[in-house]
């Protein structure tokens, strides 16, 4: 299969791999997928207090694809609020990758992957507001 | 690309040995005679060419050059054996057949086909390690089983079937045994004289010869006989019709002497090869062999790298050819089904690689290999959040999943 350019720039050199502390109330995480499906994304952002994310990391299960999906959002993400990250779509994620019809799949689950570390974060804050 | 990748994948196919090319090609251009040409020189020549193919062969697996069919592949060898026996044979023995979950799609395909046109079938599961269970063998006969077909050596993890066992159960039981034995030859000792079976399909590109060639050895005593699948000009005894391939066919005769005449020296070459490569990769954390180590042919090596997905192994490892147990390029994204009957997890099926070693594979390409394996996989742990959950202490079959 022949990938793009960006694709395996992603692949090779991939950005943001890692971790952020999970505990950290600021922390967002989203894990979507399933191993049996051949692809796993876990998508962690540190959002500040004016709701604008800080950081982000990932660490991908899958094919390259699914690893430079991954790596492209959290560049993305970087600067962006946590709505703003909300409303990116999989469309842009394919387009900018050029990905091919069979790896539609693999931007779908990076935006999911980021719906669900916002779900998680605005969780978190939503709990803490309840707590105070 | 700089250089080519290191070739790792033999059990796809293997290059024409260069003294089986050169014996070829002056059957392209000087003799190129239609052997079926009884009236002149031009046909006796290709005639005589193919007849001393055939002999080889027949040599290389201990049957009579008289029981050796040429067809294009071993493709066509197993939809001549398995449709031509079920369709001879239905009438007076039944119609139900027994095959492997794990056989080669050109066999599997071919019983389904059988399914469609009114036959029943069972596909036998194989244990863990890839081997069938005789008992279980033996259980799935009914008294209208017309026919067995139980490959010799597995395409994907090479492991090695007890064919004679399994034989003698049909011979007990009337049952024509058909035996694909496209990844066997040069790499297993093959004696049709003794061993129980009807009928076996060969192909050339497998063990250094062209591809487009193959052969049917179909039994003499006692004679077993098969509808022809292709009607015309009634050659090879009418079992198969068609102009034969004089240079692919002098090509696979010559590439079946090599094998007789070296296979004995190549394999053990080949088992240090690829026990050296087996040392080399498990001393990388969770490495799971897939199928049998002691019942296999030398040149396989089938393993699973835990945590990590198959096709950005395979990525991964651009410098090296081999294959991968999941059919990531289709669209389905389907794991191996060779993998999934032998029980193992999606993930680990997903995660595998089939390194197949075979004449021109060097020391230096398996010490490179390991190297690269190494350092690759090292990499992708770093980047698998299923790794990092595994470090953890966290069963992964534990977790609740959405399936995508």
């Amino acid at each position: 299969m022949a990938y793009s350019d960006k694709v395996l720039d992603h692949y090779e050199n991939p950005r943001n791999v890692g971790s952020l502390d999970k505990n950290d109330p600021h922390v967002g995480t989203g894990m979507v997928g399933a191993p049996a499906c051949g692809d796993v994304m876990k998508l962690m952002i540190k959002v500040n207090d004016a709701g604008i994310i800080e950081d982000a990391k990932f660490k991908t299960y899958g094919c390259g694809s699914a690893i430079a999906s991954s790596s492209l959002v959290t560049e993305w993400l970087k600067g962006k609020t946590v709505d703003e990250a909300y409303a990116i779509k999989n469309s842009a994620i394919a387009e900018e990758l050029a990905l091919p019809p069979v790896k539609i799949h693999c931007s779908v689950l990076a935006e999911d992957a980021i719906k669900a570390a916002v779900a998680d974060i605005k969780a978190k804050q939503l709990a803490a507001k309840e707590a105070v | 690309m700089d250089r080519k990748p290191i070739y790792l994948d033999y059990s796809a196919t293997t290059p024409v040995d260069p003294r089986v090319a050169a014996l070829m090609i002056p059957y392209l251009t000087e003799h190129f005679g239609n052997p079926a040409s009884r009236s002149h020189p031009f046909g006796w020549e290709a005639e005589k060419a193919v007849e001393n193919a055939r002999e080889e062969v027949a040599r290389l697996v201990g049957a009579d050059p008289r029981e050796i069919v040429w067809t294009s592949g071993a493709t066509e060898s197993n939809n001549l054996a398995i449709k031509g026996a079920a369709h001879f044979y239905a009438a007076s023995k039944g119609k139900h057949i027994i095959t492997i979950a794990t056989e080669h799609k050109a066999v599997i395909d071919v019983v389904r086909e059988l399914e469609r046109q009114g036959f029943e079938a069972t596909f036998l599961e194989p244990e863990p390690n890839g081997l069938v269970d005789l008992a279980k063998f033996k259980a799935a006969i009914r008294p209208d089983t017309v026919l067995a077909s139980v490959m010799l050596v597995n395409n994907e993890i090479g492991v090695i079937q007890d064919i004679e066992a399994i034989g003698n159960i049909c011979r007990e039981n009337g049952v024509i045994f058909h035996v694909d034995a496209a990844q066997a030859t040069g790499k297993v000792k093959i004696d049709l004289e003794t061993l129980p079976v009807d009928l076996m399909s060969f192909s050339a590109h497998k063990t250094y010869g062209p591809k487009g060639v193959g052969a049917l050895y179909v039994r003499r005593k006692p004679r077993i006989r098969i509808e022809a699948q292709m009607h015309g000009g009634g050659h090879e005894r009418g079992m198969r019709s068609g102009t034969l391939a004089t240079h692919q066919i002098v090509g696979m005769g010559e590439a079946f002497r090599i094998a007789r005449e070296e296979m004995e020296l190549e394999n053990a070459r080949i088992r240090k090869l690829r026990d050296r490569l087996l040392v080399g990769l498990q001393t990388i954390e969770e490495t799971y062999v897939n199928g049998d180590l002691a019942h296999r042919v030398p040149h396989n090596l089938n393993i699973s790298f835990n945590y990590v997905e198959g096709e950005s192994l395979i990525m991964a490892v651009k410098d090296i050819a081999v294959s991968s147990g999941s059919a990531c390029t289709s669209a389905s994204l389907e794991p191996s089904y060779v993998l999934r009957a032998l029980g193992r997890s999606d993930e680990l099926a997903h995660s595998s690689i089939r390194f197949s070693l075979g004449r021109f594979t060097t020391e230096a390409d398996v010490d490179y290999t390991i190297e690269l394996m190494k350092s690759k996989i090292g990499k992708l742990r770093e980047l698998s959040p299923l790794w990092e959950m595994f470090k953890d202490g966290i069963d992964i079959s534990k977790v609740q999943w959405a399936a995508h």
